[in-house]
């Protein structure tokens, strides 16, 4: 929106998303054992996080739009920590 | 719609017949169809609970058969949450009110919430359709019956999964309408406790809804597709289903009691003739309420195998809750201390709410406790303690507000005194119904059991005698508001509230001229009422 040419870097994002799905791609030939997922989150986020800043506008975006759209990110972290703690601190029968 | 800018007819004169109302944008007709829509299903589901009930009149069979039983008791829960008291109060009352209140013409989006209400009326008719081959898992679905069970758990849960969306829409239209639609003058301090309710229920609404609907999507792929998330054999996890589960579903539990606090916090000051005590502490309890609900959903889940840690982090957490509500408890009583308390049938409902509803949170308290958890889990206990909650709550909420803004809404009287009759019916119907069965739990009573040992015999009588007296009083209600008595005057009792300083029933564009508010919502008994 305030980009001075937002064609041209819808196109840098496209490349650069291009670029991080090879980068998927690639990573999925190797085994990193327990780190598999971590690493595919990790693209897989870089990529979601810049299509919501340019694609999305949330970098252009004011304070409030940003609260709303971290504050299910706080969610997502609590689901994930507390299933976690609940599954790494079960003891089995 | 074609008539839309007509100021002089009122929402109920413009525009007859089907198409007038099923393609409207007038948010005021949008929350009268989402109102008859979730009386049908109450009605409906009420119907099952009653079947319920009759069966328990004597051990073992009695009029209906156990996998009748196992049906009915899904199909009661699953039409109450899911068709009735989610949409409820927020998408009916929230309609109705919340463009009224904040002195806007119509919500920000109104295309949306048509939109919204198709989905809902899509949602529901596919779970209906679930009704060729009933489901017999209770509303939880959870894992692994609901993946092994012949009955159509798909269909039902693809519906929950579609009536979500329906959720999420109207809950970001409501949002965005208060951040975007404030009449000048009406900063966030003077909003009426009705919208600061309805905010913290939409925000759950949003962030919470799309949880389940995955969740939904997930026991979907594994029943379709054989997929392991929830099946040990497979890696996967049963308990892990009852996380995702509860992760919305109790959130859920505030989007359904939060909008009748929010009435609650409107009728009292009106019936009490006094500003409401402690604005700030109510209206930012229920932003907390929305907050930590986020944190306490495994307290449903202490005797599931879930880790000892994580059984004891939930159980603290869970206690905080009792914070922010107590509050608004304290705050609704203190409202009306030395206040010219005037016990209408709306205020009848509202104070019966606070009694019930404490009664269904200190119970609460008792379940949220680890080791008394363990005796009471999955007895009728719960039971009683959610439908204090849920009826004591929620639905004396919804009836306390559909009387007392019915004068608004239709533009017509109801008789009061047969109103006051009809609560009294209610009242007692409810406690003799719900009340036997805290002590049923206590003694050891399991909740969706087909059979009981003899020893019950006697409180299941008790509790299904209760339903009896609760079906007369609901139906003699539903008389006295089909009978009105008259026509009602733009503001029959006094109210300082935006919605209520407009003919009644309102034009279709509500505000002929946007006001611009100078006073708070709850100036009783000083001078800006005695000047009005």
């Amino acid at each position: 929106m305030a980009s001075a040419n937002p064609y041209k870097t819808y196109l840098n994002i496209w490349l650069l998303l291009m670029f991080l799905t090879f980068i998927t791609v690639y990573a999925a030939e190797f085994d990193f054992g327990a780190l598999n997922v971590p690493i595919a989150l990790l693209i897989a986020s870089v990529k979601a996080g810049v299509v919501a800043l340019h694609f999305m506008h949330l970098k252009y975006e004011d304070s409030m739009t940003w609260v709303f759209a971290i504050y299910p990110l706080f969610l997502l972290f609590l689901l994930i920590a507390f299933s976690a703690t609940d599954i790494f601190t079960r003891v089995a029968n | 719609m074609t008539d839309h800018h007509d100021f002089d007819k009122n929402y109920l004169e413009n525009g007859k017949g089907f198409k007038s109302w099923f393609f409207t944008v007038d948010h005021k007709r949008l929350g009268v169809m989402y109102l008859w829509a979730i009386g049908v299903f109450f009605v409906l589901a009420a119907i099952a609970s009653f079947l319920i009930r009759f069966e328990h009149l004597s051990p073992g069979q009695t009029i209906i058969s156990a996998q009748t039983y196992n049906v009915l008791f899904t199909l009661h829960g699953a039409v109450m949450v899911f068709l009735f008291i989610v949409p409820g109060v927020a998408a009916s009352f929230g309609n109705f009110l919340i463009p009224l209140m904040i002195g806007a013409r119509d919500v920000i989006f109104p295309k949306l919430n048509l939109y919204s209400f198709w989905i809902y009326c899509a949602g529901s008719l596919i779970l209906l359709l679930s009704l060729a081959a009933p489901v017999d898992t209770g509303w939880t679905f959870y894992t692994p019956y609901s993946i092994d069970t012949g009955t159509n758990v798909i269909l039902v849960t693809f519906g929950v999964f579609v009536l979500g969306f329906s959720s999420i829409l109207t809950g970001i239209n409501f949002i965005v309408s208060m951040h975007k639609l404030r009449a000048p003058g009406l900063t966030w301090d003077r909003l009426p406790l009705f919208c600061w309710a309805a905010y913290a229920t939409s925000l759950l609404q949003v962030l919470a809804t799309p949880v389940v609907g995955i969740t939904l999507l997930l026991l979907i792929g594994e029943r379709y597709f054989g997929l392991g998330f929830f099946d040990p054999a497979k890696g996967g996890d049963p308990v892990l289903f009852q996380h995702f589960f509860w992760f919305y579903s109790h959130p859920a539990v505030y989007i359904m009691i939060l909008p009748a606090m929010g009435i609650i916090s409107e009728v009292i000051p009106v019936f009490s003739r006094k500003p409401i005590f402690g604005y700030k502490a109510i209206a930012y309890s229920s932003l907390a309420i929305a907050l930590i609900s986020f944190l306490v959903w495994g307290h449903h889940m202490f005797t599931s195998g879930q880790s000892k840690l994580i059984n004891i982090i939930f159980s603290v957490i869970t206690f905080a809750v009792a914070v922010p509500t107590a509050i608004k408890v304290f705050n609704w009583l203190w409202t009306m201390y030395k206040g010219s308390v005037e016990l209408s049938a709306a205020m009848l409902y509202s104070l019966a709410f606070i009694f019930l509803f404490t009664i269904g949170g200190l119970t609460g308290l008792f379940l949220g406790a680890l080791a008394a958890d363990v005796h009471l889990h999955d007895t009728y206990f719960v039971v009683a303690h959610m439908h204090y909650v849920m009826i004591g709550g929620t639905v004396f909420g919804l009836f306390s507000a559909i009387h007392f803004w019915y004068p608004k809404m239709w533009g017509k009287m109801f008789d009061e005194f047969k109103a006051k009759i009809a609560f009294t019916l209610i009242f007692i119907g409810f406690n003799i119904v719900f009340f036997p069965q805290f002590i049923l739990g206590t003694q050891g009573m399991p909740r969706r059991y087909f059979n009981y040992a003899p020893e019950f015999e006697t409180l299941h009588q008790l509790s299904t005698y209760g339903t009896w007296i609760l079906g007369v009083g609901f139906i003699y209600m539903l008389y006295t508001l089909f009978k009105p008595v008259g026509a009602a005057d733009a503001n029959p009792y006094r109210s300082v509230s935006l919605e209520w300083q407009m003919p009644s029933p309102p034009p279709t564009l509500n505000f002929k001229e946007i006001p611009t508010v100078t006073t708070s919502t709850y100036d009783y008994g000083t001078k800006v009422e005695q000047e009005a």
